[in-house]
């Protein structure tokens, strides 16, 4: 307990010498730190801000010192982030590699690989995408086709990946790839690519929110050497649940609420009174303050189930049934929000560009289309449910 | 704050859960439906209750009660709804006991806990005037005169009422209409003049009674807390009230979902276990979802009411109104699902769904705690 107040205590003296003024503002969705071999730094200080995390392992916290980590124990890890929030500090590196390749890594790949890739994670020198979707292969991920074929020295890589994101802005992806057409799940290995190589296209997908923050990938004869294959062959479907989970994991955490758009908001009730009006102290309509206290009640279950599950696992109950619906039960309550939002600034929230609107207000509409796909990514609301349906209930679906 | 149960209290819960599957399971209650009991439960199971510590749960050691508190008593409850386990819990401990620890004199306190704890008397709350719960709007009056009180008005919906062998009567002595100052509690025995129970059924089979005051005197001495100040010690209890309801609600869907699920592995339909169709699979992963969230719900609002948190009524405000949908939600599924077996009384949903309906409307529906809940969040 003693050590532990040390700690806050020594972290929030570097964080106060260390975190530039900049950086302790709300930051703008361009000024969003992903690293990377190509960086735009449009704000200085944001790169300076990553190094000097970097330079303490601080962008990945807990990962072990060896691989370029924090070391940092759950406990101290806790601190950092109170600390980190308690400054309003930016992240100081946003990077896939960080939530969902390098826990993979970590438990999957062989010593060189984690010296090899690691470290560079941590440090925001390569920026990584995913490479699992397929226009054949979306919720029936295993029937995947993007072949790969052993030449001796070296992988052969042909396929097409679709829904990779920011793979235009990437320098490596992660990759599932068949090594057997003969077998489903385990004719599935786990690939990493360098996308400088050769034979690696992107295509920007227009969404629409009007961004493009998804693409298509072609791998068109992409020489892979052999030393960039994690685990076994024919295993990787093992590791790709594995990071689905943490991927999973990443997108639950909306249903809390933090979403961008809106947030400048004091409140979505403070809101609702300055949209719609009041009397009496209460939001004029009753329809949506009946919306809204549905959404908050439901939020607070939500954050609540969150809680319980991490404080059972902490009790070494091990993660509990509760886990598997936080995928499914956050993104509908972060769509839901989104639609609340509409509701509750009405056609100031439906405006697309102009001087009449706020920039707050121009961001509702975009952020409400994007919202949709997250019942869809990383495993749809429906397999969510066929999970819950199958593994907890024990219902025998096929 | 603790979302995961101690030792102690998984003791206790699997204390309760044994004993109410072996001495009340439902077919207790539907021989206590179907024979007309003119006590409506088991004064025996009752009994067994008491010495097992249920009745004392609320109560402190030094009225001979276990003091576990809330926690405890939500998990005992939660337990009780799993067999529709008919009993004075509701009545007397979770809401009569409650009002006599917070507001009673150590006279009141005395007298009444000692036999409580034992599962020798019977409390039964006086408050609703209306078809909806609106506990400050109270048209009863008690006028003074000169040292004894005179009662008149009518109650209707009130809990064990025809077996009660004390009143906690709600009643106007100032303010007008729906004004929170101006009630008063008042403890009123059941054998007094001018006093009239009339026993009512509801679709439940539970007990409830209508009770009428015609000039019905009490002494001073006998009101709980203080004059005009009645609400003081009523909002806290009818707090704990909803989340002990919660509570059995979480125990009653639980159960009418086990069953559920249980059924829709066994049943064939098509060559096949009706289960394995997504239509039936995914409502039945979206309960489950819905039931999860619940039963946090339900831990955090009882550990807001044993820690006396500030957050006390809007905790139970989320809990009653939740559990009032989900209970809904997850019997009208429990039953569809079973097709027209569920429609039988030999199958237990029916009289789940027509307990969870009562539970549902008791202090305050989903409608009323959502409203409470944004006033008081101040929208």
């Amino acid at each position: 307990m003693e050590a532990l107040e040390t700690f806050r205590q020594e972290t929030r003296e570097w964080l106060e010498a260390n975190c530039p003024p900049s950086i302790r503002t709300p930051m703008p969705d361009d000024e969003s730190p992903w690293g990377g071999r190509n960086p735009k730094w449009k704000n200085p200080e944001s790169k300076l801000w990553m190094d000097r995390m970097a330079s303490r392992g601080w962008t990945a916290p807990t990962w072990p010192k060896a691989y370029g980590g924090g070391g940092l124990t759950k406990e101290e890890n806790l601190v950092l982030m109170q600390e980190l929030r308690r400054i309003n500090a930016r992240p100081a590196l946003m990077s896939f590699g960080i939530w969902m390749l390098g826990p993979a890594l970590l438990q999957y790949a062989n010593e060189e690989q984690k010296l090899e890739h690691l470290p560079k994670i941590v440090r925001g020198e390569i920026r990584w995408c995913q490479g699992y979707s397929e226009p054949g292969a979306g919720s029936d991920l295993a029937g995947l086709q993007t072949k790969c074929e052993d030449k001796g020295d070296h992988y052969l890589v042909n396929g097409q990946k679709i829904w990779t994101s920011y793979a235009n802005y990437a320098d490596w992806i992660f990759c599932l790839v068949r090594t057997d057409t003969s077998k489903k799940h385990e004719g599935i290995s786990f690939l990493l690519i360098d996308m400088a190589n050769g034979g690696v296209e992107t295509r920007p997908i227009t969404m629409i929110s009007g961004a493009s923050p998804f693409c298509e990938t072609f791998l068109t004869d992409v020489k892979v050497p052999k030393g960039n294959l994690v685990g076994e062959l024919n295993k990787g479907w093992t590791i790709a649940k594995a990071l689905l989970q943490h991927e999973r994991e990443m997108i639950s955490g909306m249903g809390l609420g933090n979403a961008s758009a809106g947030s400048s908001f004091a409140s979505l009730e403070q809101a609702a009174k300055d949209y719609v009006g009041e009397v009496d102290g209460k939001i004029a309509s009753a329809g949506l303050r009946e919306h809204l206290t549905r959404q908050r009640m439901d939020g607070k279950a939500f954050a609540l189930t969150m809680q319980r599950s991490m404080e059972e696992a902490k009790a070494g109950h091990g993660p509990g049934a509760a886990s598997s619906i936080f995928k499914y039960y956050g993104t509908e309550l972060n769509k839901r929000r989104y639609e609340l939002l509409l509701e509750i600034a009405g056609t100031q929230a439906l405006g697309w560009e102009g001087d009449s609107f706020t920039a707050e207000e121009l961001s509702i509409p975009r952020a409400w289309l994007r919202s949709k796909g997250n019942s869809i990514e990383g495993g749809t609301t429906e397999v969510q449910l066929n999970v819950v349906a199958k593994r907890v209930l024990g219902l025998p679906i096929e | 704050m603790a979302l995961v149960l101690t030792e102690e209290q998984t003791m206790l819960r699997d204390t309760a859960a044994q004993f109410f599957k072996e001495r009340a399971p439902v077919a207790n209650f539907r021989k206590l439906r179907d024979t007309n009991d003119a006590t409506g439960f088991d004064k025996s199971v009752w009994k067994e209750m008491a010495d097992l510590g249920f009745a004392g749960v609320m109560i402190g050691e030094e009225h001979g009660g276990t003091g576990f508190g809330p926690v405890g008593l939500g998990l005992v409850l939660e337990q009780a709804g799993r067999t529709l386990a008919a009993s004075p819990l509701v009545s007397t401990v979770l809401v009569g006991a409650t009002a006599v620890e917070l507001g009673g004199n150590a006279l009141q306190r005395n007298d009444i806990l000692p036999k409580v704890a034992a599962g020798e008397t019977v409390l039964a709350l006086a408050l609703e005037e209306g078809a909806h719960h609106n506990p400050y709007k109270i048209g009863t009056t008690a006028e003074d005169h000169s040292g004894t009180y005179r009662l008149n008005g009518r109650k209707t919906f009130v809990l064990d009422g025809h077996v009660a062998d004390r009143f906690i009567v709600v009643a106007r002595t100032g303010g007008h209409d729906t004004d929170r100052h101006g009630l008063t509690l008042f403890i009123v025995d059941a054998g007094t003049p001018g006093l009239k129970v009339t026993r009512t059924k509801m679709v439940d089979s539970r007990n409830a009674a209508i009770v009428e005051f015609e000039n019905v005197s009490v002494p001073s001495d006998n009101v709980l807390g203080s004059v005009g100040a009645g609400a003081d010690i009523l909002d806290p209890v009818l707090d704990l009230g909803r989340i002990g309801l919660a509570a059995e609600m979480l125990g009653l869907v639980s159960q009418v979902f086990e069953e559920t699920v249980t059924y829709l592995k066994e049943r064939k339909q098509f060559g096949k276990p009706i289960g394995s169709f997504q239509a039936l699979a995914h409502r039945a992963a979206e309960m489950f979802a819905e039931i999860e969230l619940c039963r946090s719900v339900v831990l955090d609002a009882l550990s807001a009411a044993a820690e006396r948190r500030n957050d006390v009524a809007q905790m139970a405000s989320l809990a009653k109104a939740r559990l009032s949908d989900v209970a809904r939600l997850v019997t009208n599924e429990g039953l569809q699902m079973h097709g027209g077996m569920g429609m039988t009384d030999q199958f237990d949903v029916g009289l789940f769904m027509k307990r969870a309906r009562v539970a549902a409307a008791t202090f305050g529906d989903a409608n009323f705690h959502r409203d409470r809940f944004a006033t008081l969040a101040g929208y």
